[in-house]
């Protein structure tokens, strides 16, 4: 209904009334979520600083040589992250070398060439693969997968390319079995990324170059993934941030040895894993500290890596803009 | 009708012989038969779908890029017919050129969106392909008006301008045949003008089939043009004839206003 004997004046009153609650409103709703965002801050922050704190007994101690060391003796006290970087760095790399290029052909399949009937149960078994816990991933690979990269894999490796890296003994669990575990673990997250950003390039997009006669390749490398090169480092970051962090299923088939070795077919230890088996029976005056240096470097690792990736799509911008 | 061109004295491109269409059980195109003149341009006109795109996209098979899509009949090209299984689609692409409704520049610079496309089929010293990208550019009246920042993104360009670059990365090619899908819709009157005088250079060298939503365009650009309805083709003939005199009472209707 309209009050036709409403002056403009008092229009103008009722309104301003209403504004200024609408105003405070607002006021309020920004700092609710001003306050909820700080969260993020805070426990980022908090988290920071309980590491060096709790950690600075060990850097004290160790010195700059924490870092590098490849010595880590419960027994004596004395304490290296070497191994565990390494052992960290390494499984991550392998899983993205044997994950990142499988998961790209599940990707391109699911979205070039896949027949209409197989899509949808090809793509829910990834996202259900996505979901396994990784427990089971590492049961299973303690008990299934590695003795079959003990007598089928390996063999054939220290044959055909043996030192440095695959020199043996083929005794199934080690680095390079870890790495395997970790791709398999890291394939479904960085396929389904990639899937749905291929499926975000619009059809006219690629029948323009299907137009001038590309190929099913030509069209994916010029033009698929050109278009969504922030999508796809963004999915193989997120992937190597599982893969850095996996605890559980490298636990079981890592092997569990804190001896440095460049031969992967060798057991050695990674950070999560390192703290996950040491934690319950550590010793507080050096031990302790030394795990939370150990974690404050593995907090340090994924900062570099998602600034890589940040420096990496940026770099990619200005590649597109001006060549 | 299928003789109609010889008549008119002028050789044929493409000729499309008893062509249905199907996505998935819905038939798109009813038993089409008529003959694209060479270096003429032939516009399809209708509303919309009325089949005019989904003609124009079984010329270069677009539509085997989608399952459950198929055409049966007869499509022939150089003498071959172009639905037959085991043609080479991408040479065919590669023959038969097409612009689409909006702009589609390659996420690329201004250069490599002509060069692209040239690199796929034929391997051209720097300067020989300096000289294509060039002569494509000029081809498509876009030259001028970017020879200075060809490493720029071919995204940074105005709607029409990226619209002409398309078309350019299609003639670079040199195809027979540009397809050009309502290359207009998405442009400006001003665009729209270049784009049309464009077509009328480009006819003196290329085969093309235009579809378009616009009745004035079709009778402004066209030699002959296509009116189509409901997947069947109602009327097709010498265009100045079909809209001054159309011979059939649904072309009538239509190009006059009465109906669409």
């Amino acid at each position: 209904m309209i009050d036709t004997n409403e002056t403009v004046a008092q229009a103008m009153e009722r309104q301003a009334a209403k504004s200024a609650k609408f105003l405070r409103q607002d006021r309020l709703f920004a700092g609710v979520t001003l306050s909820f965002a700080s969260l993020v801050l805070l426990t980022l922050f908090g988290i920071l600083v309980s590491l060096v704190v709790q950690a600075w007994p060990a850097f004290q101690e160790f010195g700059f040589g924490f870092f590098y060391s490849t010595t880590w003796s419960p027994t004596d006290g004395n304490f290296g992250a070497g191994i565990g970087i390494w052992g960290t760095l390494v499984t991550s790399l392998i899983a993205l070398l044997v994950g990142v290029p499988i998961s790209f052909g599940i990707a391109m399949f699911l979205t070039e060439s896949c027949p209409v009937w197989l899509r949808r149960p090809l793509g829910t078994a990834i996202e259900l693969l996505a979901g396994v816990p990784s427990i089971i991933y590492g049961f299973w690979g303690l008990f299934i997968f590695a003795p079959l990269v003990q007598d089928y894999i390996q063999p054939w490796m220290i044959r055909w390319i043996g030192e440095p890296f695959f020199g043996g003994p083929p005794l199934g669990l080690g680095i390079f079995t870890a790495g395997l575990v970790l791709a398999l673990m890291v394939i479904p997250f960085i396929a389904s990324v990639m899937r749905d950003v291929f499926e975000t390039v619009p059809a006219v997009l690629k029948e323009s170059a299907y137009g001038i006669g590309c190929t099913r390749w030509e069209v994916v490398k010029n033009i698929v993934l050109p278009y969504t090169r922030v999508g796809v480092i963004g999915g193989i970051m997120l992937g190597l941030g599982r893969a850095l962090g996996e605890t559980m299923a490298v636990t079981f088939v890592i092997g569990n040895a804190n001896r440095f070795s460049l031969d992967l077919f060798d057991p050695g230890n990674s950070i999560a894993s390192t703290l996950a088996n040491e934690f319950a029976e550590a010793d507080p005056t050096m031990h302790i500290p030394a795990l939370f240096g150990l974690g404050l470097i593995l907090f340090i690792i994924t900062f570099v890596v998602l600034s890589i990736s940040e420096w990496l799509i940026k770099q990619g911008e200005k590649k597109a803009g001006v060549k | 009708m299928s003789e109609f061109l010889s008549d008119q004295g002028v050789n044929v491109a493409l000729k499309v012989r008893d062509l249905d269409f199907y996505y998935g059980t819905f038939k798109g195109l009813k038993s089409v038969s008529m003959d694209i003149a060479e270096k003429k341009v032939t516009a399809f006109i209708g509303p919309s779908g009325c089949g005019k795109s989904t003609l124009l996209r079984t010329f270069n098979r677009m539509y085997d890029l989608y399952p459950g899509q198929r055409a049966e009949g007869q499509i022939l090209f150089h003498g071959q017919n172009t639905l037959d299984k085991g043609v080479d689609l991408n040479l065919l692409r590669a023959r038969i050129g097409m612009v689409f409704q909006k702009p589609t520049p390659f996420p690329m610079s201004i250069y490599d969106n002509i060069a692209f496309g040239v690199r796929l089929y034929e391997d051209l010293s720097k300067a020989d392909m300096d000289n294509r990208v060039q002569w494509a550019l000029e081809q498509a009246a876009l030259w001028t008006e970017v020879k200075d920042k060809l490493h720029q993104s071919g995204l940074s360009l105005s709607g029409g301008q990226q619209q002409r670059l398309c078309i350019a990365r299609g003639v670079a090619v040199k195809p027979d045949i540009l397809l050009l899908d309502e290359p207009t819709s998405a442009l400006d009157p001003i665009s729209t003008a270049k784009i049309e005088e464009l077509v009328f250079e480009l006819k003196n060298s290329y085969t093309i089939a235009i579809v378009t939503h616009n009745m004035q365009q079709a009778a402004r650009v066209s030699d002959f043009t296509a009116y189509m309805y409901l997947g069947e083709l109602i009327e097709f003939g010498v265009t100045d004839e079909l809209f001054v005199k159309p011979k059939r009472k649904e072309t009538e209707d239509y190009i006059t206003g009465r109906f669409g």
